[in-house]
């Protein structure tokens, strides 16, 4: 019986332990979830984060859609950092070139990443860019000044509740961060 | 043949002759692994844990007595707010439960201890390190953690003070010894019930007790996962939450109330399971439901993983999520409501008595019913977006833990108080103390209900002055709930110096095997187990 008892207790402090431990693992493993969560119900306003390829689709001239631009600058960050147009009417399927402005106000080389966001979250998965500065990482030289260029097009399967999208930037500095890779000045 | 007694393991490491006394000196604390000494321990850390985060509490109270600065600086009212709350949820509410585990589990389920006792020691004594180490960050340079209990993402990473590091490792402590706990709370429960104590007659507050330590097994090692994450994200570069580096400040959000929300419920379930002790004794009538109290504990268990969203409505969330979390939460409702009118059935035509206990175990019956009612508002989406981050919120988590889940143990002290000093408390003591802290508690939180109904935000050190008049209530409120624990302080000090003699069951209608050994409890007790019929 007391032989019996402690074998019991120690399987179940073993089931126990290995528990909590599981569970310490389960909250790293949410990371990767979450993201794969993300995409596959296409919610957070998280665009893709390579080029998408443009195949020539029948431009949808009956609908027009309203594209908004913002942009915002960390406090940490000595740039200045605007679109080239704040909003722009759009027809689904149709290719369109922009660009955003940005200039380094301060003495020394930085390094910057933007990262876009799409609002409404459902509409991130129709916001296709063929080429966007935000896939790498921005540097500038003292005082340099730079267009950064944005290629994109709305897919004609943009759900009828969505009439406006609006593509926020907002710049982080990195320059000082480990996870700068080496850019061309 | 006694079976327990002869596993060395058990109750009888501490000592070579057996069945005597304590050990005397202060290495009787230092080393004990007697289940009642660590309960004692415990319920002391928490007192004094108690006080002093009620102290940083009186400083966030003055500073809002009036619209301005006048008495800190915001980056130290922002560390009050933060280590206040840091202190209560892990220093004072959660060991306070865990000592009444400690004493009273092995007690009422007819066990000589706890199944683990060098590993309760040891659950026990990291404890006093951790908020050492965490009290001691508030003296460094830079200041101690001011980004808030909840620790969100930026504010932890990339806008912490230096000491970030003593805050996270001294939460990894209390997550380790709450885990330690909580693994012997089960092992002791499925291994060392008395012979006859069935599964359907464990006292409430050992089913309650099971299901918040599985609940702690669950969800404390999420809280050192991102913990962890904020430390790395902190010093060595990575960007869990960082954008910039390709993570997301809201996932942050979601894996801390992923842990948050069942926090909030290992706060409350050991309260449920007082309350359906004391609840009958004084209505000397059994509890009405025992079947549906622990379905109801065991199901408001299993939906608290289903809503931590609710803390997250104003983040941009989809509409079909918002509704999800939204009705999720809604449901949590009904079990509680179950719970609450077991208790109200259980008191209907019982013939009451009003001692201090039972005024607590009303009183929160009550008041934690307003809190849940505040609940049910705040889970409303549209109306949480007018309520997020205002005084409302802080008006409904305090209801549901202050005169919930700190009354409850409040309740539990004056009721088992005889049991363990084998003084009776003072009675017009008790009294003074449950409406003193009755009255204050309620004009120190039912006006931060208008506060954040108008719009005060919290966790700010100033406000517009229209909000003047009713601050100054609540913290007049505030300074009156906090003289009046001195009371309790007090009662407690002179029931264990003396008073009247208490027999070994002191409450008519109470049930259970804790009230069939004598009192004071002796070191050891049910060193044979009992029969249970
Ligand atoms: C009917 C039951 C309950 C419902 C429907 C409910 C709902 C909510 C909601 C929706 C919020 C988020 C408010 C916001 O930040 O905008 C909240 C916050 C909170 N609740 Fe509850 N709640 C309930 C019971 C409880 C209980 C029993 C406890 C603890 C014992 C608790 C503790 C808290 C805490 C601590 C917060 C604030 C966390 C923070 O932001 O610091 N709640 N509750
Ligand atoms: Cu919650």
């Amino acid at each position: 019986m007391t032989e019996l008892k402690r074998k019991s207790n120690k399987q179940l402090i073993i089931l126990l332990f290995a528990s909590a431990v599981g569970m310490f693992g389960f909250g790293f493993a949410l990371v990767p979830l979450y993201d794969v969560l993300c995409d596959a119900l296409g919610i957070n306003g998280k665009t893709q984060s390579t080029a998408s390829t443009y195949q020539p689709v029948t431009i949808d001239k009956n609908r027009t859609i309203t594209v908004e631009f913002l942009s915002q600058v960390q406090s940490d960050m000595p740039w200045t950092f605007t679109p080239q147009v704040n909003t722009m009417q759009v027809h689904p399927g149709e290719l369109i070139r922009t660009h955003f402005v940005a200039s380094n106000l301060s003495a020394n080389y930085l390094v910057g990443q933007a990262i876009p966001s799409v609002s409404p979250g459902q509409g991130a998965a129709y916001f296709n860019k063929t080429e966007c500065f935000c896939f790498n990482q921005q540097a500038l030289k003292a005082n340099a000044q730079a267009d950064l260029p944005l290629i994109f097009f709305v897919d004609p399967e943009l759900p009828d509740s969505i009439s406006t999208l609006t593509l926020s930037y907002t710049l982080f500095n990195i320059t000082d961060k480990g996870y700068v890779e080496n850019v061309a000045e | 043949m006694s079976t327990m007694t002869q596993d060395p393991s058990i109750a009888q490491n501490d000592h070579d002759d057996h069945h005597h006394g304590a050990p005397k000196g202060l290495m009787r604390w230092v080393l004990t692994t007697n289940h009642k000494d660590i309960g004692t321990l415990y319920l002391w850390f928490s007192f004094i844990m108690f006080l002093t985060g009620g102290a940083m509490a009186m400083v966030i109270r003055a500073e809002l007595f009036q619209p301005g600065l006048q008495l800190v600086e915001p980056n130290f009212f922002n560390q009050m707010t933060t280590v206040h709350g840091l202190i209560m949820v892990f220093g004072a509410v959660m060991p306070a439960f865990t000592g009444l585990a400690n004493w009273l589990i092995p007690m009422m389920i007819g066990a000589p201890d706890m199944a683990l006792p060098r590993m309760n020691n040891w659950s026990f004594w990291i404890l006093p390190f951790a908020f050492s180490i965490l009290l001691s960050s508030l003296f460094m340079e830079g200041g101690g953690p001011n980004f808030g209990w909840t620790f969100y993402a930026p504010l932890s990473t990339t806008y912490s003070p230096d000491s970030t590091a003593l805050f996270v490792f001294a939460v990894h402590i209390m997550g380790i010894s709450s885990i330690m706990g909580a693994i012997n709370v089960v092992v002791t429960i499925v291994n060392m019930r008395a012979p006859g104590m069935t599964w359907m007659k464990l006292p409430l507050f050992v089913w309650t007790w099971l299901i918040t330590a599985f609940l702690l097994i669950a969800v404390m090692p999420v809280l050192a996962g991102v913990v962890t994450m904020v430390l790395t994200d902190k010093y060595f570069a990575t960007s869990f939450f960082d954008a910039a580096g390709g993570g997301d400040p809201v996932m942050f959000q979601h894996i801390f109330w992923f842990f948050g929300h069942p926090e909030v419920y290992i706060m409350i379930l050991p309260s449920f399971g007082i309350i359906s002790a004391i609840v009958p004794a004084f209505s000397r009538k059994p509890l009405f439901g025992y079947a549906s109290m622990v379905y109801a504990t065991a199901s408001i268990a299993i939906l608290s993983f289903l809503v931590w969203a609710h803390h997250m409505f104003t983040t941009g969330m989809p509409v079909f999520a918002e509704l999800f979390f939204m009705y999720c939460t809604m449901l949590i409702a009904v079990p509680t409501g179950v719970k609450v009118f077991n208790w109200v059935a259980t008191m209907w035509r019982g013939s009451i008595t009003f001692e201090t206990p039972m005024l607590f175990a009303v009183a929160f019956i009550i008041l934690f019913t307003i809190g849940g009612f505040s609940g049910l508002m705040l889970a409303i989406t549209p109306a949480d977006f007018q309520y997020h981050d205002t005084y409302f919120v802080v008006a409904h988590f305090h209801y549901v833990l202050v005169s919930g889940a700190i009354f409850s143990i409040m309740a539990a002290a004056y009721y088992w108080l005889p049991k363990w000093t084998g003084h009776m408390y003072s009675e017009t003591l008790g009294r003074w103390h449950f409406w003193c802290s009755v009255i204050s508690v309620n004009v120190l939180f039912f006006p931060m209900h208008f506060l954040g109904l108008a719009g005060m935000p919290r966790r700010i050190p100033d406000y517009a002055i229209q909000f003047a008049d009713v601050n100054q209530i609540v913290s007049i409120g505030g300074f009156a709930f906090g003289l009046s624990q001195l009371i309790f302080l007090a009662v407690v000090i002179k029931c264990i110096r003396g008073g009247e003699k208490a027999p070994d069951k002191p409450w008519e209608g109470a049930e259970g095997l804790e009230w069939t050994i004598a009192s004071p409890a002796p070191y050891h007790s049910f060193t044979t187990p009992p029969e249970v019929k």
